[in-house]
């Protein structure tokens, strides 16, 4: 589904991403670990189309997605959730879900899809009027989730979710993860908490310093202690 | 006597807000190109004057005032459309002083266009016919055109209002002005929704340069004081908050007319000491964001 091969990024003259190649299938849980500036999120906001240069390839569905801006890239059916939740804080927890919808195709059906989104965000269907701001840092990354989830992408990339969230939303989100990978959506998930995410995902790549050093299932990962700490302690 | 002045206070009062909605004219297109596209537009003038000139033509080769009022926002946006594309977009992402120090480069072109096409002497505007004269308003006469201006400002508000909050491109513009990588990974062009907040600025400048015509006439610098004006409305009001140019605008309006009957040669100078006092006081204006500029 998602191929990327031979993938290069740089900030400014720095060259952050050296020849990642990695591949999604349809329906899996694909987690990408390593230490902090191993290059995980550079590695999905290249494939979101964020980073201002890049070389390689990254196909999604067969269509050559780099160079293409990233509007066009949720059109082909990716979605992102960046770290720190970025949410619009002025705006209400319904506007910031109508932004979810304002370039899909499914956005005549908004009604029906904020009841929907407010089915499985039981959190967030209490709070749809009110100023974003006012939730907690949790409640904030489930709406940053449920924005990019309500138009329904076919891949979803998530940056480290989990990080500063109490444990009860951790788990509760996890169990989301994995209703969604029943569901038939794709997640491509950067974590640092590796073994919850590990216990999850059906295969992952360990990046260390710009490059994939390891590619295993995460059973297989999860079992091997040694390679979670050459790369993943910190 | 006692009477007479309050009626004159009432009268100036109300010549302040009807200068104040020229402001705040200029200072929603100011606010909402700085808020969204981090632009200090310093063409803001010019794209005022060139209202007024465009006005002056279209009403030369016999159009309409009624006319004028759709057709000059349009030409002039239509413009400012053309100067975002080929112009400012380029300068994206390379700090706030190139598109500053190209806005005002292209501020003195066309200001030389116009005295080239016009000349340099100015021209008197006549107020349409239809708006001649003045209407009781409790506190005495005030000239009907003034009010048509109030009232035109007040439209134009209501409607941005309604924009804003209650259509798809109005959440977009709100979003994108907080967070525009956030809403280009939700599916939006954001360069596309930066060309239209650009041309709309541009084209409310415009109408606010028809609007002024027949109360000052036209002359190719007219942009001039009334940008610095609406520089200070935007910075008492907080850099890209249209409550707050909207609310310092008609406050500005009103210290300029209140100053002028007292004290007519300070009026242009009390509107600095305003914003002096504000900027001591609330260094980030009324509904501004603090650090929004670094």
């Amino acid at each position: 589904m998602l191929r990327v091969e031979k993938l290069n990024a740089w900030y400014g003259a720095s060259h952050v991403l050296q020849d990642v190649s990695l591949e999604v299938n349809r329906g899996e849980i694909v987690c990408l670990i390593g230490r902090n500036g191993a290059g995980k999120t550079t590695t999905i906001k290249s494939i979101m189309g964020l980073m201002e240069r890049t070389s390689g390839s990254v196909t999604f569905e067969g269509h050559e997605l780099l160079g293409r801006p990233a509007h066009e890239r949720f059109a082909h059916g990716l979605a992102y959730v960046p770290e720190e939740r970025r949410i619009v804080t002025g705006l209400t927890v319904r506007e910031n879900l109508r932004l979810g919808l304002v370039s899909s195709p499914n956005r005549k059906k908004e009604a029906e899809l904020i009841d929907r989104t407010a089915e499985i965000f039981p959190r967030l269907a209490e709070r749809l009027d009110q100023t974003a701001i006012t939730m907690s840092g949790g409640e904030q990354q489930m709406l940053a989730i449920a924005r990019a989830l309500i138009s329904d992408p076919k891949l979803v990339m998530l940056d480290e979710p989990s990080e500063g969230i109490m444990p009860v939303l951790v788990d509760e989100m996890f169990e989301l993860f994995q209703n969604l990978k029943a569901g038939g959506t794709t997640i491509l998930l950067v974590e640092q908490n590796v073994e919850l995410a590990l216990g999850v995902a059906d295969r992952a790549y360990v990046l260390d310093q710009g490059s994939v050093v390891h590619h295993a299932t995460g059973a297989a990962l999860l079992a091997d202690a040694e390679i979670q700490e050459r790369y993943c302690s910190v | 006597m006692a009477g007479l002045s309050l009626e004159l206070i009432g009268l100036q009062l109300f010549a302040g807000l009807a200068l104040g909605s020229v402001y705040v004219l200029l200072a929603i297109g100011l606010s909402l190109i700085f808020g969204m596209l981090t632009v200090v537009n310093f063409a803001h003038g010019a794209f005022f004057m060139l209202g007024a000139y465009v006005g002056l033509w279209l009403l030369s080769i016999g159009v309409n005032f009624w006319i004028c009022l759709v057709a000059v926002p349009l030409i002039v946006g239509g413009f400012g459309l053309a100067v975002e594309r080929t112009l400012i977009r380029p300068l994206y992402g390379r700090g706030i002083d190139y598109p500053l120090l190209l806005t005002f480069g292209l501020s003195y072109i066309i200001v030389e266009l116009v005295r080239i096409v016009f000349g340099k002497s100015g021209y008197p505007v006549a107020t349409p016919d239809a708006l001649q004269g003045a209407v009781d308003i409790g506190v005495g006469y005030f000239p009907l055109y003034r009010l048509f201006v109030m009232g035109v400002t007040a439209l134009i508000l209501v409607g941005l209002w309604l924009f804003l909050e209650r259509t798809r491109y109005g959440l977009i513009i709100r979003a994108g002005a907080r967070d525009a990588q956030i809403v280009r990974v939700l599916g939006v062009n954001i360069s596309r929704v930066w060309l239209m907040v650009f041309g709309l600025g541009c084209g409310i400048a415009g109408l606010g340069g028809l609007l002024a015509a027949p109360l000052q006439g036209v002359i190719p610098e007219m942009g001039g004081p009334i940008l610095a004006e609406a520089f200070v409305v935007t910075v008492v009001g907080g850099m890209g908050s249209l409550m707050g140019a909207v609310l310092a605008g008609l406050l500005v309006g009103v210290v300029v007319s209140m100053t002028s009957l007292f004290a007519p040669e300070m009026a242009k100078v009390a509107i600095f000491a305003l914003m002096a006092v504000v900027l001591l006081i609330r260094p980030q204006g009324f509904f501004g964001r603090a650090g929004l500029m670094s």
